[in-house]
């Protein structure tokens, strides 16, 4: 793929504006249609984009497999942690109206973090997917 | 203010284990945080049935939000015994997973293999917990998923096809669940269980919420392994990690007879269950043909594990036979057997995965002499296959002796009589057992004299105590499964 | 009603209908391992709609209160189904991920082939 210099440079160009969606998507995801699932999906598509023109071994340069593992932990974990912390501020598990100042505000924070949360996992385990697919047809081909 | 969130706290610490020996990657970190999660649920579990023996139902409100808005975790006295099931085998196992899976698994994969057993072990707990239909379906779906890659991690190459199969079969069980679930949404706008039951008098002979029970019942029966969607058991059983097959035989398809018993008896109601349609005769039916066509089948089983896996299937129609009755004993006695045989399985499966350490396989060629080479193990498969079979002094005994009064109590002498009959093939197939350990002479494939590792013998040995502990003090088992009987049957609690 | 109009008026239940029955029969019918996977995805997508078709109200918009709007639809079975649709894309990368390894263990991912080679002595451990 290296040959092909357009797809290249359109992907240089295209890769920062995907990401800015993924973001978009994520914290716009409080007023119109998104959220953590969408955006993690977007933000790992950005990813397999760049195997795609770059190669798998570029992209697991980029995001070695121990951070994607790594993502599919942390973010069940602070999802979980939102739970807790419901728990620590005197509410019950996930209670979101004890994390802030007044309920509303409280909401708004409990749902910041776990949004936060899936986004991480699931970009996590979509480039998990993504990496075990595509390195094990590689690891056929050689044999 | 711990104690309040325990309904919570006993499915979430599994849950949050799960991603923490995901991140630490290392086998011995990942062991000693699952095994500490499990004995959390299973202490959080007990104090819970404590709880409710002594103050009645708890309920929980996740996010605060009342019900039925919001989630609601509702431990009555059957799930809390539940719950202590689940969370207690998931205790013993736990232990005894660090040397068995050492030895089974490639040591790249064994922290993974924990973090798949905490999300197991967190799914069960929450299927049991909550009260909320569709949250259900998803505990179940995380458990189900965890435990396909738990069979997949098998040693055989046929563990990879007796995972897909499960795969399939049981993706189609949960999708009919949630069918039946979207049915009874569309017609009472609400999935909290028990306003749902509340919704459903008036509406119980419209033909969505008929077809919902049935879809329900196929759904939930393909999961428990009820005759004749028993298909996947065997081999998944077989040639999952000994471990993993302890768990499951143990707990996975008991917690699916809990939904079942909870649609039946809290959401539909015994009218409709037992009188409208002809359940108790379906069930009856396909009761009896399970114990018998399994019975016969486990017979001629070459290998230890799969005979007990079918074993399984046949133990799993006592339990439905005892719903069949849909009277007292009779739920009695499916609720006491439904966690009688989940410590005999236990017990069972541990002691075999002791075997398959020593002698790579629990083929009976191999078992030609055991009871010399491996003597304690084996005389603790000799005790678990007595209470498999039901003999006084064991807890199988206490199962059948209520499931034979609830055939008395309705009339049905056959009945009765044909559960102490098909109990003698269960003689047939522990006595292979005996036969080929105590009256064979030694083969060449028998192992070498010495005992699994200490870290296994004593979780087996844990469940072996079980079944005969549970045979003589039946006041937490039957004293438990009386007062779900009647909660179930609008007794009062 | 005239029996087309009954059809008409309740056509989201049929194409439901249609999807469940083609889907599992799938899954049933055919051997080959990668096609029973894609019969499963059809047959929990026709889940999908039979939760959300009944969830929009025509004429009803997003559940924002605003004086303007008076008819809502229900957002509780998209949720639901957002929830069901992460489930089946779990299934189906797990399903998959056997299905390859199956295929490097066994060499096909034909049933009836995979089966045959179990049979031929497949004791391997």
């Amino acid at each position: 793929m290296r040959r092909f210099l357009v797809l290249r440079v359109v992907g240089k160009l295209l890769i920062p504006f995907m990401l800015l969606f993924a973001l978009y998507v994520q914290f716009h995801g409080d007023f119109g249609p998104g959220g953590g699932f969408q955006a993690g999906v977007i933000g790992a598509a950005v990813i397999v984009f760049y195997a795609l023109i770059f190669g798998l071994p570029a992209a697991r340069r980029l995001v070695p497999d121990a951070v994607v593992e790594s993502m599919v932990g942390l973010g069940v974990l602070l999802y979980a942690g939102v739970g807790v912390a419901g728990l620590v501020f005197g509410g019950n598990y996930l209670d979101y109206f004890v994390l802030g100042a007044d309920p509303v505000s409280g909401q708004h924070r409990g749902i910041f973090w776990v949004e936060a949360g899936v986004a991480i996992t699931v970009s996590g385990v979509m480039l998990k997917i993504f990496y075990m697919f595509a390195g094990r047809r590689r690891a056929l081909e050689d044999q | 203010m711990t104690l309040a969130h325990l309904p919570v706290l006993v499915v979430v610490v599994p849950l949050i284990a799960a991603p923490v020996t995901l991140l630490l990657r290392r086998p011995g970190a990942a062991w000693g945080i699952a095994a500490a999660a499990c004995a959390f649920s299973f202490a959080a579990a007990l104090l819970l049935a404590a709880e409710v023996a002594a103050r009645g139902p708890v309920s929980y409100q996740i996010g605060s939000w009342p019900p039925p808005w919001g989630i609601e975790y509702r431990l009555d006295v059957l799930n809390a015994f539940v719950l202590v099931l689940v969370s207690g085998v998931a205790a013993v196992v736990a232990p005894y997973a660090w040397r068995s899976v050492a030895a089974e698994l490639p040591r790249d994969q064994v922290y993974l293999f924990y973090t798949m057993y905490c999300l197991c072990v967190a799914g069960l707990l929450g299927m049991a917990a909550t009260g909320d239909a569709f949250n259900l379906f998803v505990f179940m779906e995380i458990a189900s998923l965890s435990s396909y890659v738990l069979i997949a991690l098998g040693r055989d190459r046929r563990a990879l096809l007796a995972a897909y199969q499960y795969l399939i079969l049981g993706t189609i069980g949960a999708t009919f669940y949630v069918i039946g679930v979207g049915l009874l949404y569309l017609m009472t706008g609400t999935l909290n269980l028990a306003d749902m039951a509340a919704r459903l008098p008036g509406l119980q002979t419209t033909r969505p919420v008929l077809a919902a029970l049935a879809f329900i019942t196929v759904g939930v029966s393909l999961k428990l392994a009820l005759f004749p969607l028993h298909l996947w058991l065997p081999n998944a059983y077989t040639h999952a990690p000994s471990a993993v097959t302890a768990l499951l035989a143990a707990t996975a398809t008991k917690v699916q007879v809990y939904v079942l018993l909870r649609f039946y008896f809290s959401v539909f109601g015994l009218q409709l269950v037992t009188e409208t349609l002809p359940m108790p005769e379906i069930l009856l039916a396909l009761s009896l043909i399970a114990i018998l066509s399994a019975s016969l089948v486990a017979l001629w089983q070459a290998d230890l594990k799969r005979l007990f896996a079918y074993s399984s299937v046949a133990q799993i129609g006592y339990i439905t036979l005892g719903i069949s009755m849909a009277t007292k004993e009779g739920l009695t006695a499916a609720v006491v057997h439904l966690f009688n045989h989940g410590i005999t399985k236990a017990a069972l499966f541990l002691l075999v995965g002791g075997i398959a350490l020593r002698a790579g396989r629990a083929g009976f060629d191999r078992l030609r002499g055991l009871g010399h080479s491996m003597p304690l193990t084996s005389i603790g498969i000799v005790i678990a296959g007595l209470s498999l079979i039901g003999v006084p002094g064991t807890a199988g005994f206490i199962s059948k002796w209520y499931l034979v009064l609830g055939a008395i109590e309705t009339g049905r002498w056959w009945l009765a009589g044909f559960v102490v009959v098909t109990s003698l093939i269960a003689v047939a197939y522990v006595w292979r057992f005996v036969e080929a350990a105590y009256l064979s002479a030694p083969g060449k494939r028998t192992p070498a004299p010495g005992e699994s590792p200490p870290v296994m013998l004593v979780p087996a040995w844990l469940a072996v105590a079980a079944c005969v502990y549970f045979g003589f003090d039946t006041s937490f088992t039957v004293g438990t499964a009386r007062r779900a009987a009647a909660l179930m049957l609008g007794e009062g609690p | 009603m005239s029996v087309a109009g009954h059809f008409a008026s309740h056509y989201s239940y049929w194409i439901t209908f249609v999807l469940m029955v083609a889907g599992l029969y799938i899954v049933i019918a055919r051997g080959n391992l990668m096609k029973k996977l894609i019969g499963l995805s059809i047959f929990q997508t026709s889940v999908y709609l039979l939760y959300i078709a009944p969830g929009k109200l025509i004429g009803g918009t997003a559940p924002i209160v605003a004086p303007a709007f008076k008819v809502y639809s229900n957002p509780l079975p998209h949720v639901l189904i957002l929830t069901a649709i992460v489930v089946g894309v779990a299934t189906l990368a797990l399903g998959l991920a056997i299905a390859v390894r199956i295929r490097e263990a066994y060499g096909s991912i034909e049933e009836d082939e995979i089966l045959a080679a179990d049979r031929d002595g497949g004791e391997r451990v």
